[in-house]
């Protein structure tokens, strides 16, 4: 075997070429982490979002609760189930805020009950305090507090016919509910005059028990109802990041075929500039086979050193929050960008995977130098 | 004893449509233990011939049997290994490695061997201290003469203790001092540890040194004691 510190000291004498090499790759590596952390950030929301013994109840067919709506006396009937120990009503009610940024888009206000916070216990108050029934008061999650207009911690807001005082900040701990606004059930249905349930979120006493209330609704002709593990329907809403995962492959893809060339063209131009040195291992004993697995290796090395400087330039990105449309309820969804250990390595791979397949040609050319021939080039 | 036996060998490069006939019909046997020299004008075929004894080209025609095995039957592979064990090379122009350190250039040959790190240093330390040169073994080849760099090379060459030291040139690109230096490091590699030497050379005061001297002239190896 070449021994390895060969490679890397090639690498530090040609210092300034390699440097552009690592930036390259780097840049396009960090393309690929900063899209896969927001990918894997809007993942995460839905991810996280719900708990084991939940179960969200919503309109046959209608895919998500923005759609749904049904007679309130369901309630009752699915409140009296075996094992079934909690129910709340729920109202979707989509609104068109301003953004602070400007442009609006539509914002999700859920009326909730007075068992919401109960089946809902990853979600804290987290300012100012709850609002009393009666009246036209609303919490905010406090990460969309700061994306839309009015909607601080003490500002009014013209909701429906009315102005509502925001009395609350949530924090509801980066899952789905975190992209919400919440008010009293009965002032919401009021507000719009809509009588009825968009959803019921159900706490069931035990996992056995979750079959045997689909069941009963699934067999119960006077309901026509979709029952969905609460943590189940909203991992459904990950495709939501499909778009973004698509086009960010398609960039990272087509990054990274520039950046081969790139090393390519870096290592061709090391093969060329060490004919000699090659030609001189090769009389010393050493292989094609030593040759072409050291020039590899030093292509290898090349782009790891620039998938290393790519994640800590995505680093920063980490945190950031940001919102997107979710496509299955027409809302903003906000998320944070996840730079996570494993994302970071996965670039690392991207990176090690441009080295092999941009250092395999002229690898393969530095093992077929004629000795001879690089022996009299002067 | 012969070491290397050369039988009809020729060599014919071909350059587009041109042919050229760099050795001739080319027989010689030089014996274990002994120092040739060749000689003559430039182009007339010398490296063409010393790289047909190192394995590093291969005759278009002929023998060449060394130390029993036949080189031209071997694949690039088994080739590579018999080099590393059996031949010595030292370059006109030194072709050391310069991103490596002299005992780090000298050590290079024995990483194909199986020799544990403390047997190579050992080696290494022989060989550098056997050219003079073990206080500069952390020297890179930029930091050593042209002379020492040589030295370096020659150390490299005999840390394997190989059977042949095959030299093209080896005084070429030094001063006349330097020169004697490495002169008088190949001709105590001859005697005091009988290997086997084949140098080629301008210098008629470095063919001195040999106990033999051939002459080759356009592809052509002169008869003992014939020069162009
Ligand atoms: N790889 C090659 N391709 C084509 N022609 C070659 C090649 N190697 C050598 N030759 C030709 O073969 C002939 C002999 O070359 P060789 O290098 O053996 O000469 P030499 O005696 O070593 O000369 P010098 O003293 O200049 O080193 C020359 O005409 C040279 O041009
Ligand atoms: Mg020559």
């Amino acid at each position: 075997m070449i021994p390895i510190k060969y490679n890397l000291r090639s690498l530090v004498v040609r210092r300034v070429g390699t440097l552009m090499t690592v930036f390259g790759v780097a840049l396009t590596v960090s393309v690929f982490v900063s899209i896969l952390a927001m990918v894997q950030g809007i993942q995460g929301v839905f991810v996280d979002t719900g708990e084991p013994l939940n179960l969200l109840i919503i309109r046959q067919g209608s895919q998500s609760e923005t759609n749904s709506f049904f007679n309130r006396d369901i309630k009752g009937i699915v409140g009296t189930m075996d094992g079934v120990t909690a129910v709340s009503g729920e109202i979707i009610i989509l609104l068109n805020q301003e953004r602070t940024t400007g442009g609006s888009t539509n914002l999700l206000l859920r009326g909730i009950s007075d068992k919401t916070m109960e089946l809902r216990p990853k979600i804290k108050l987290a300012g100012g305090r709850m609002f009393k029934p009666g009246l036209r008061e609303l919490v905010i999650s406090k990460t969309v507090s700061g994306r839309f207009k009015n909607t601080g911690l003490g500002d009014t807001v013209k909701i429906g016919k009315t102005t509502w005082n925001i009395v609350g900040l949530i924090d509801a701990a980066h899952t789905a509910y975190d992209s919400e606004v919440w008010g009293v059930y009965n002032e919401v249905s009021g507000e719009f005059d809509r009588p009825i349930y968009s959803s019921l979120l159900v706490r069931v006493s035990s996992p056995e028990v979750i079959q045997s209330v689909k069941d009963r609704i699934a067999n119960d002709r006077r309901i026509k109802l979709d029952v969905f593990r609460e943590q189940e329907y909203f991992a459904g809403q990950t495709s939501t990041a499909t778009p973004i995962k698509v086009i960010g492959y398609v960039v990272a893809i087509i990054m990274a075929i520039g950046s081969c060339f790139a090393v390519m063209n870096t290592m061709y131009a090391a093969t060329a500039y060490r004919s000699r040195e090659i030609a001189t291992l090769r009389v010393l004993g050493y292989k094609r086979r030593n040759i072409l697995l050291s020039f590899m290796l030093e292509s290898f090395v090349l782009s790891v050193l620039g998938g290393i400087a790519g994640c800590l330039l995505a680093l920063p990105v980490n945190g950031i929050s940001t919102g997107t449309m979710n496509f299955q309820s027409f809302s903003e969804i906000v998320f944070q960008f996840r730079v996570t250990p494993r994302l970071m390595l996965e670039g690392i791979v991207f990176a090690a995977f441009m080295g092999v397949i941009g250092g395999l040609l002229p690898a393969r050319s530095a093992a077929k130098t004629q000795i001879i021939r690089a022996l009299r080039e002067a | 004893m012969v070491a290397v036996e050369i039988r009809n060998v020729s060599k014919i490069f071909k350059k587009e449509a041109q042919e050229v006939v760099a050795l001739q019909d080319a027989s010689l046997d030089i014996e274990a233990g002994g120092f040739l020299c060749l000689m003559g004008p430039s182009g007339s075929g010398k490296s063409t011939l010393l790289n047909l004894i190192a394995g590093i080209d291969r005759p278009s025609g002929g023998r060449i049997v060394i130390n029993g095995d036949n080189i031209a039957g071997m694949s690039e592979s088994q080739l590579a290994t018999w080099r590393n064990h059996t031949i010595g090379f030292i370059f006109q122009t030194f072709n050391l490695i310069p991103v490596l350190t002299a005992f780090e250039n000298v050590e290079l040959p024995l990483l194909l061997t199986k020799l544990t790190r403390t047997e190579r240093k050992e080696h290494v330390d022989t060989a550098l201290a056997l050219v003079g040169l073990k206080d500069r073994m952390r020297h890179y080849p930029r930091q050593l003469s042209g002379g020492q760099e040589q030295r370096v090379a020659i150390a490299r060459a005999i840390v394997t203790d190989p059977l042949l030291l095959l030299a093209d040139e080896p005084t070429g690109d030094l001063d006349a001092h330097s020169a004697d230096e490495v002169l008088a490091i190949l001709e105590k590699l001859n005697k005091e540890f009988s290997k086997t030497v084949v140098m080629v050379t301008h210098d008629p005061r470095a063919a001195r040194h040999a106990t033999v001297t051939r002459h080759l002239d356009k592809g052509v190896l002169l008869p003992e004691g014939v020069s162009a």
